[in-house]
């Protein structure tokens, strides 16, 4: 009997042990997404495998991509994150105002392997998407052939729903208005381009319900409240794909922009956050979440990995790019984004 | 003995003797209570200390912390010190001497080695619109090593020699500013030292703030109407059906005011419910656009306030005796004078609570104006949202938030003068 006890003791020991060495083994990495489809494909493409490879316990949190959480936590000292998932534009403010990590590639691919502009200081690119234009054909009899289409309230009446910010819509005004893409840029840079860009958008602005986060174009659409919306192509894909809406993509004029991951200031495990960035940047990882959600890799040698099904419904597919595009500038945003946002602002206000 | 007697002419003097001694009696009784009373407030603060103390902590403390960013700003002095002092001298008049440009080049580069140079030109953006590209910029060129004298670069970029560009550094060297909480108002500084308004196309706030106070008004006016009746109605009832709808109230009251407004989101949206109806019985010919709307927002906002305006009202309806009425028939009153003079004034504490309660709850909405309202439906809370999650501009978020805080005390502060805080019954 005591024999049997001092067995049990020691097994019970021993598992105490183990546990206590698993523990300390398994990391937290916390990862702060903008949630939606997005973040069910990352779950599945990156966050699951990463955490089997490295017997990592990933975190996820939800958030409107609004960089006043990220500053908070790190004014505050107080950073429960380890990476956040930013668009382009607010990772050059993140990594100008000090609230994002300086980030040493070295520790995760070379730099000359991604996609021009899909490799920043402060934040390396996930993917590549499209702001296209959706629309129901049950519900608009005529096709829309260009995103520009927006602006044609008298052959497509009915509310239309917009991204409630000035990133693209400025853009799309002044295409509308018949600037060259190639000249967009330059046009938006002078007074009189903003002020031609609001004209422009003041025409429609009756007509538009304004969208804040990336699962609401598709809800807006399935709810009818909209006749026609700006979106991003793999969320309308996805409600196509997964819920059998009968929504179809317009291509033409669409924008091309990077989603890019960044590490916040003070961030808990950096080396877990750098082991993370390299397995995503591995050409094979980063070609794998086009499996679950429509958007391509930003590295340049990754397209051969993509799978046969989900390349023709890539932004970047040929297809999808013969009928004009714009690759959206983000240094331009990044120099301008927070006036144009004031403005944009104020403008909404009236 | 007659000595003792007192005199005809001693009895005023004596009236007034006593009377002071009178008075010294009751200042002394007076004196004593309230040593007394000082007593028992003592304890009775002593008990409610920790509350107190927490209060302090968690609430006052980190209120007027942020508050004071509204007026205190010390980004730009801390960030350029040679270059204020280099300023002290300057009347404001065309161009300052050479000394100032090589001390803010001599600043802007120990701003870049500190890493304050964003904040800086953020904060210099705020005051003058396209300060903050040119900022980065001219660290960047002075960052660059280049061998070329820092003076030389400071020329070399228009924007440090022109005319608005000097007046603004030196006024944002002022730690203490009334640059946000004017901007607030859609006011600013004018070159002569005099207030103007700024340009209609960027003038928000003032415009926010009436739609805020409007909405405010509606949504209460609403609630008092539709409250009213059914508080009358729940006051007089027997005790089983008023208990019915007494929780018929109260059970939106406890849900979470997220779901109410998601709930109403799917009533109101174009192929919801209401629109449903509406069509059937034939009240609208076509589908009313309901959301993102300002009259869904008030229809909204209204079901989520009716209970805050119903209560008060309620609960001093319920202590009114009905035999007051009868009396008043009974002594010849017609049912509406009664109602007007023996009822109306008793219930009418009841309703300003109620009606304030409301009315200072609504200008704080956030959620439901920006689930349900459109774009020009947005109240001043959005704003500060905004400011604080968007633009990461603290200092007018904190200026918004003081000026919403001012105008909300001072309302507060005409109903308790017309009213008596002691008559204001809440629930």
């Amino acid at each position: 009997m005591k024999y049997v006890r001092t067995h049990l003791f020691a097994l019970a020991a021993a598992t105490a042990v183990m546990t206590i060495g698993h523990s300390a083994i398994a990391d937290e990495l916390s990862i702060m997404a903008s949630g939606g489809a997005w973040q069910d494909a990352q779950r599945k493409a990156w966050f699951e495998p990463f955490g089997k490879e490295t017997g990592a316990k990933i975190l996820e949190q939800e958030y409107l991509g609004d960089l006043g959480k990220v500053k908070a936590m790190v004014e505050t000292g107080n950073v429960p994150i380890d990476l956040v998932t930013v668009e382009t534009a607010t990772v050059l403010q993140g990594c100008d105002a000090g609230i994002l990590e300086r980030l040493d590639y070295s520790k995760i691919a070379p730099r000359d392997k991604f996609i021009e502009g899909s490799a920043l200081d402060c934040g390396v690119g996930l993917d590549a998407y499209g702001d296209i234009l959706a629309y129901d054909p049950t519900v608009l009899k005529e096709a829309p052939t260009s995103v520009l289409d927006l602006f044609d309230t008298t052959k497509f009446p009915g509310k239309r729903a917009m991204r409630k910010f000035p990133a693209q819509n400025l853009e799309w005004a002044l295409m509308a208005d018949g600037v060259a893409p190639a000249d967009i840029y330059k046009v938006l840079a002078t007074p009189e381009g903003v002020e031609r860009a609001f004209k422009k958008l003041d025409t429609i602005k009756k007509d538009i319900v304004w969208w804040d986060a990336g699962a609401q174009p598709a809800q807006l659409l399935a709810s009818k409240e909209v006749v026609m919306t700006t979106a991003w192509n793999g969320r309308i894909q996805n409600a196509i794909d997964t819920d059998g809406k009968p929504f179809k993509i317009v291509w033409n004029n669409q924008i091309l922009e990077y989603d890019m991951i960044a590490i916040p200031k003070g961030a808990k495990s950096p080396d877990l956050a750098y082991k993370y960035l390299a397995f995503i940047s591995d050409p094979k990882n980063n070609a794998k979440l086009a499996s679950y959600i429509t958007y391509g890799p930003v590295r340049t040698d990754a397209a051969s990995f993509v799978a046969a099904d989900a390349l023709p419904k890539l932004p970047n597919a040929p297809d999808h790019l013969s009928g004009g595009y714009l690759v959206a500038d983000t240094e331009f945003w990044g120099d301008y984004g927070e006036d144009l946002v004031k403005r944009f602002n104020a403008w909404l206000a009236q | 003995m007659s000595a003792l007697q007192p005199s005809e002419v001693d009895r005023p003097a004596l009236a007034r003797g006593r009377s002071a001694a009178a008075d010294a009696d009751r200042k002394s009784v007076s004196a004593a209570l309230r040593r007394a009373e000082f007593g028992d407030r003592l304890r009775s603060l002593l008990l409610a200390a920790p509350l107190l103390v927490l209060l302090a902590l968690s609430f006052g403390i980190p209120i007027v912390l942020l508050l004071s960013r509204a007026v205190y700003d010390p980004t730009i002095a801390d960030a350029l010190p040679r270059t204020a002092a280099a300023l002290s001298g300057w009347n404001g008049q065309g161009l300052p001497a050479d000394d100032a440009f090589t001390a803010l080049a001599s600043d802007l580069k120990d701003d870049q080695v500190k890493g304050t140079a964003y904040e800086l030109a953020k904060s210099l953006n705020a005051r003058l619109p396209g300060a903050r590209s040119q900022v980065l910029k001219t660290v960047r060129k002075l960052g660059d090593d280049s061998g070329q004298p820092p003076l030389e670069i400071m020329k070399s970029v228009p924007f440090w020699s022109a005319p608005s560009t000097w007046p603004a550094i030196q006024n944002g060297t002022r730690s203490f500013t009334s640059f946000y909480l004017l901007s607030a108002l859609d006011l600013r500084w004018n070159t002569d030292g005099g207030i103007e308004r700024v340009p209609p196309e960027q003038a928000i706030f003032v415009q926010v703030f009436l739609r805020t106070f409007l909405v405010a008004a509606a949504v209460t006016l609403a609630t008092l109407i539709l409250g009213f009746p059914l508080a009358y109605l729940i006051a007089n009832l027997p005790k089983g059906p008023a208990a019915v709808l007494i929780v018929a109230v109260l059970l939106p009251f406890w849900t979470s005011i997220l779901v109410r407004t998601a709930a109403w989101t799917v009533l109101l949206q174009k192929f919801g419910l209401v629109n449903d109806l509406l069509l059937w019985v034939g009240v609208a010919s076509d589908r009313l656009d309901l959301m993102y709307s300002r009259m869904g927002l008030i229809i909204a906002m209204t079901h989520i306030q009716l209970p805050f305006t119903l209560l008060p009202i309620y609960s001093v309806m319920r202590t009114i005796q009905p035999s007051q009425m009868k009396a008043a028939y009974s002594l010849g009153a017609r049912p509406f004078t009664a109602f007007r003079r023996i009822y109306l004034p008793q219930v009418f504490p009841g309703v300003m609570a109620g009606c304030l309660l409301t009315f200072i709850l609504c200008l704080g909405y956030y959620i439901t104006p920006a689930l349900i309202g459109g774009a020009s439906d947005q109240l001043i809370s959005n704003f500060i949202a905004n400011y604080v999650n968007v633009e990461l501009n603290w200092e007018m978020a904190a200026a918004l938030s003081f000026i919403l805080l001012v105008f909300t005390l001072a309302l507060f502060g005409i109903f308790a003068r017309i009213l008596g805080l002691d008559r204001l019954k809440l629930v």
